[in-house]
């Protein structure tokens, strides 16, 4: 049969706030085990926890951001589990009155703008971390993380394929970086996300049951965990079985997801008011100091670069997708580049380098005065494209000025006619037989050409000069 | 010298009459001498209490500033969290734990220069009213040694009565500091929900608890509360608000004073030695210019369920961190995660504490949150709406503290609900999280002390100690026989 999938998601996101979210303890990814803690922070009995400000600006700015509305009157509740890492026993985060509700997301899917409903975003601290001995019997706990600031952006069920949820995953990360309210560093577990997914018979109206897949750790496990999933409910259904509805851990080494726990033991977390806090009371002028505060959000700022700089959709969608690379393309059209050649460079090949060096969409270690500097040699002629590719690589190692290091590796192209016409005679003369097959109508031979003359230039000749210069001499011959 | 109250003592270390050090050994060797009949202490600190008091003699023989309460020697509840000294909650579960913080309480009266003589025996996390329920001893009631104190804060009380400290800090959440006041015959308040930082008081209930002094009189009562009220930034339900002294609002001046009866807290089930007392104390009211009439709190009667729903669901959260994993108390024996939080919690806690617990789990778990929890929130807020209904027409409402006079050890310790009525006076009270001041206001045919309750409205603390203070005035008091 054929199945729809239906996909909701789950993300936590990182406040990139000074302190933690209850205490005064420095939010800081890694540190010394148990070095970024306090008494409140670690659960000692009689602290109390104080909440920070500016996790609920954040919040707010993200909910904003994604077009939910705010509200007025929330509250933080308990969420009650025991596990080592949770050293209260009790996680806070808010249960019924989160602080966002009812926004969107527009991704683009296939040139098309679909709509994704936001249901709710809510504020809560993160847990710490444990470390299995694997060679003694113990286990030991890290509660640096412990009280780090949250918000858990749900979603509802209105992604269609693992690839939108990816489309939406980069969009959503976009908002958080451009919002600046979280590095969205998936490699640190800034950025995690939760997955539910289902399947229905093609036309069917009602949501088939679900299962939730948990221990994600980038979008592209997500997506892979998707398709395992999908797979493994279209089997389960085809074979007239029933999907339990469960919470399956994702091996993303297996490339599988087993059983966590099913339905029968779900936790009953036991929510209850946070006795300990006072209600949060958000009011209309806070709200709109946090608006004022928004950025150039990653939608608006494609829009500017199709209209402003006539670039095709698709660029406008990756270079926005990244508020660094954006910002980085900006800063190098700013200083005269053009805005398409700049991003086919920043599309292409530094997009490459930048994942062959495992780094985040726009960690260019480079300045944008750099590329444009790269850019103008090309345009002069006085380095060739595949010049300018070692140019580029040389500046990932070691950024300087592009002229300097086509000049430490003698890559500058020979423009000079003359140089250029005795190599081509050369060449001519030492190939008779290909000279003769052009001249009987076989275009293939001075492709052929060409290449001998780029080997005995040692690839610095500039190639249209050669291209003209051979078919003029080629012509006389 | 240890049978002074601290006012005295603050004035004779003030006018150098007498040192810190004097005082502060005139009150150890009181506690060599009784201590093991009344064993109110978990904790004594001699070493620690004289280098303090001779800390303070030096500041002061330096002409350096010094805190209002230089060098009075008082005692905290052991659920106060103190820096590097011992805070058991009276609980196995705590039996080694020494916090590396101290409470805000007992940072301000380390501020104020009084001198820490130990920490005070309580019922088991402040679980009881009779401190029998404390894992490491029995504390006895100084005016008869086969009576309970009371409880929880049954070491704080006992202790002021035995003279074994100038004044002491309790913890309230259903009564913990009335009613053993009220059975030892001392003065205790619970002060306005929100007044007093919470911060370092090792939680029961946190929308309930409130920390408030012990004290041989009334003046004590309002310069002990004068140093532990205020904002803290450190507790987010402390209440922003600038307080006037409270001693200086001590005029004794009742002309004028309206009195509510609620007739249901001096009906059936109190002792008849208590409702004369207390009516007695009502005409003493009168006759200085005050007036008094019965009246009804109807939804009180709901007060006591509620406050154990409410309570034990926010016990049940706040002990889930007592699991052996990070400090206090560690089984011995585990086979795994779930058998090291079982076994350390089954051998850790006492049984009222389980008894809490499970309560609470159950009031807050799936399907029953509603019955339970929630609907005791709303009868909370209904019976706040009867205080404030209440306190349109009167100033202060006066009632028992408890139902009868001190009850003998073991007595109710085999019945929880016999038991959970001692606190039937005084829940409603932290239900409203208002103000409530104890005194003595008569002795039983045996010398038990009968305690008077006075109910403020929110932030009334002046109103109440000023009538505390001008009925203090007319009742002679008895000092037990130790």
């Amino acid at each position: 049969m054929k199945y729809e999938t239906v996909i909701g998601l789950e993300v936590h996101a990182e406040l990139k706030t000074n302190t933690k979210i209850y205490c005064g303890c420095k939010n800081e990814f890694g540190g010394e085990p148990n070095t970024h803690t306090c008494p409140i922070c670690s659960g000692m009995p009689g602290t109390l926890p104080v909440l920070n400000k500016k996790v609920v600006d954040y919040a707010i700015k993200a909910g904003l951001a994604m077009n939910c509305s705010i509200t007025r009157y929330g509250k933080q509740d308990r969420k009650n589990y025991f596990y080592p890492d949770l050293p209260k026993a009790y996680q806070i985060s808010q249960f019924d009155l989160p602080l966002c509700q009812n926004g969107y997301i527009d991704i683009l899917v296939e040139g098309e703008t679909k709509r994704i409903g936001i249901t709710r975003i809510h504020i809560e601290e993160d847990a710490g971390k444990l470390v299995h001995d694997d060679y003694g019997n113990s286990s030991m706990a890290d509660y640096n993380r412990c009280g780090v600031p949250l918000i858990e952006i749900v979603t509802e069920p209105d992604l269609r394929s693992p690839e939108e949820a990816r489309v939406f995953l980069e969009t959503l990360k976009s908002i958080l970086e451009y919002t600046e309210v979280s590095d969205c560093k998936m490699q640190e577990g800034s950025l995690r996300c939760d997955v539910n997914l289902s399947l229905r018979p093609e036309g069917q109206e009602e949501y088939g049951t679900r299962c939730e897949m948990k221990n994600i750790n980038s979008f592209r496990a997500a997506v892979r965990s998707m398709e395992y999933e999908q797979r493994r409910q279209a089997e389960v259904l085809d074979d007239g079985g029933v999907v339990d509805q469960e919470t399956r851990r994702w091996d993303d080494v297996k490339g599988i997801s087993t059983v966590m726990r099913t339905k029968e033991d779900a936790h009953d977390y036991r929510y209850f008011p946070e006795p300990d806090l006072l209600p949060i009371v958000v009011s209309d002028e806070w709200v709109e100091e946090i608006r004022s505060s928004i950025p150039e959000l990653p939608d608006q700022r494609r829009a500017r670069y199709v209209e402003e700089y006539g670039l095709p959709e698709y660029d406008a969608f990756i270079l926005t997708s990244s508020k660094k690379t954006a910002d980085y393309f900006d800063a190098t059209v700013s200083l005269g580049a053009a805005p398409k050649t700049v991003s086919n460079w920043l599309m292409g090949d530094i997009a490459k380098l930048v994942n062959e060096r495992e780094g985040e969409p726009g960690d260019i270690p480079f300045e944008p005065a750099h590329l444009k500097a790269l850019i103008d040699l090309i345009e002069k002629g006085t380095i060739s494209n595949s010049a300018a590719k070692k140019v580029l690589a040389a500046l990932f190692e070691n950024p300087e000025e592009p002229a300097k290091i086509v000049e430490k590796l003698g890559l500058s192209q020979v423009s000079d006619e003359g140089a250029l016409m005795q190599m081509v005679q050369e060449v001519m003369a030492q190939n008779p037989q290909s000279v003769a097959d052009y001249k009987a109508g076989k275009d293939k031979a001075m492709g052929f050409l060409v290449g001998q003359i780029m080997r005995v230039s040692k690839g610095k000749a500039n190639p249209q000069v050669i291209n003209k210069l051979l078919k003029e001499a080629l012509d006389q011959a | 010298m240890h049978t002074w109250t601290a006012h005295e003592i603050r004035d004779k270390i003030k006018n150098k009459e007498i040192s810190s050090k004097e005082i502060t050994k005139a009150f150890l060797d009181r506690i060599d001498q009784v201590e093991d009949k009344v064993e109110s202490y978990v904790t004594v600190l001699p070493e620690e209490a004289m280098a303090a008091a001779e800390a303070v003699d030096k500041k002061i023989a330096a002409g350096e500033p010094v805190g209002d309460l230089a060098g009075v020697p008082m005692a905290l509840k052991d659920n106060l969290c103190t820096k590097d000294v011992l805070t058991t909650c009276s609980s196995k579960m705590l039996h080694n734990f020494r916090p590396p913080y101290d409470s805000t309480v007992a940072q301000k009266l380390k501020e104020a220069d009084t001198v820490l003589l130990g920490k005070l025996n309580m019922d088991e996390f402040a679980m009881g009213s009779s401190t029998e329920t404390s894992y490491f001893k029995k504390t006895k009631n100084p005016y008869d040694l086969t009576k309970v104190p009371g409880g929880s804060s049954g070491g704080s009380a006992a202790c002021v009565a035995a003279d074994e400290a100038a004044f002491t800090l309790g913890s309230d959440t259903g009564g913990s500091i009335r009613q053993p006041a009220a059975l030892c015959g001392c003065v205790g308040m619970k002060p306005t929900y929100g007044t007093v930082s919470r911060f370092g008081l090792v939680a029961f209930a946190s929308s309930l608890d409130q920390i408030g002094p012990l004290a041989k009189d009334v003046r004590d009562c309002a310069i002990v509360y004068d140093k532990i009220v205020g904002y803290d930034a450190m507790d987010s339900t402390s209440v922003k608000r600038e307080y006037e002294s409270f001693e200086a609002a001590l005029t004794g001046d009742v002309k004028g004073l309206k009195i509510g009866v609620p007739a249901e807290y001096i009906g059936e089930g109190i002792d008849a030695n208590v409702q004369k007392a207390v009516y007695a104390a009502l005409d003493s009211f009168k006759s200085m210019g005050a007036e008094y009439a019965d009246m009804h709190l109807p939804l009180n009667e709901y007060a006591l369920p509620a406050y154990y729903m409410i309570s034990s669901a926010e016990a049940s959260s706040n002990l889930a961190r007592f699991d052996g994993v990070k400090y206090g108390f560690r089984a011995e024996k585990f086979e795994d995660l779930i058998d090291l939080y079982a076994q350390t919690r089954s051998e850790g806690f006492g049984a009222e504490v389980k008894r809490r617990i499970m309560i609470g789990t159950y009031a807050l778990s799936s399907g029953y949150y509603d019955a339970y929890y929630k609907k005791a929130q709303q009868v909370r807020t209904m019976i706040m709406q009867d205080f404030d209904k209440a306190f349109k027409t009167y100033d202060v409402l006066v009632t028992p503290t408890t139902p009868t006079t001190a009850f003998g050890l073991g007595e109710k310790t085999d019945d929880p609900l016999q038991m959970y009525m001692a606190d039937i006076c005084t829940v409603s009270v932290n239900i409203g999280g208002l103000p409530a001041v104890v005194l003595p206001c008569g002795y039983d045919a045996n010398g038990l002390p009968i305690g008077l309750q006075i109910i403020g409205k929110p932030f009334g603390e002046a109103a109440i100690l000023n009538a505390a203070y001008a009925l203090e005035k007319t009742i002679s008091k008895q000092k037990p026989a130790l």
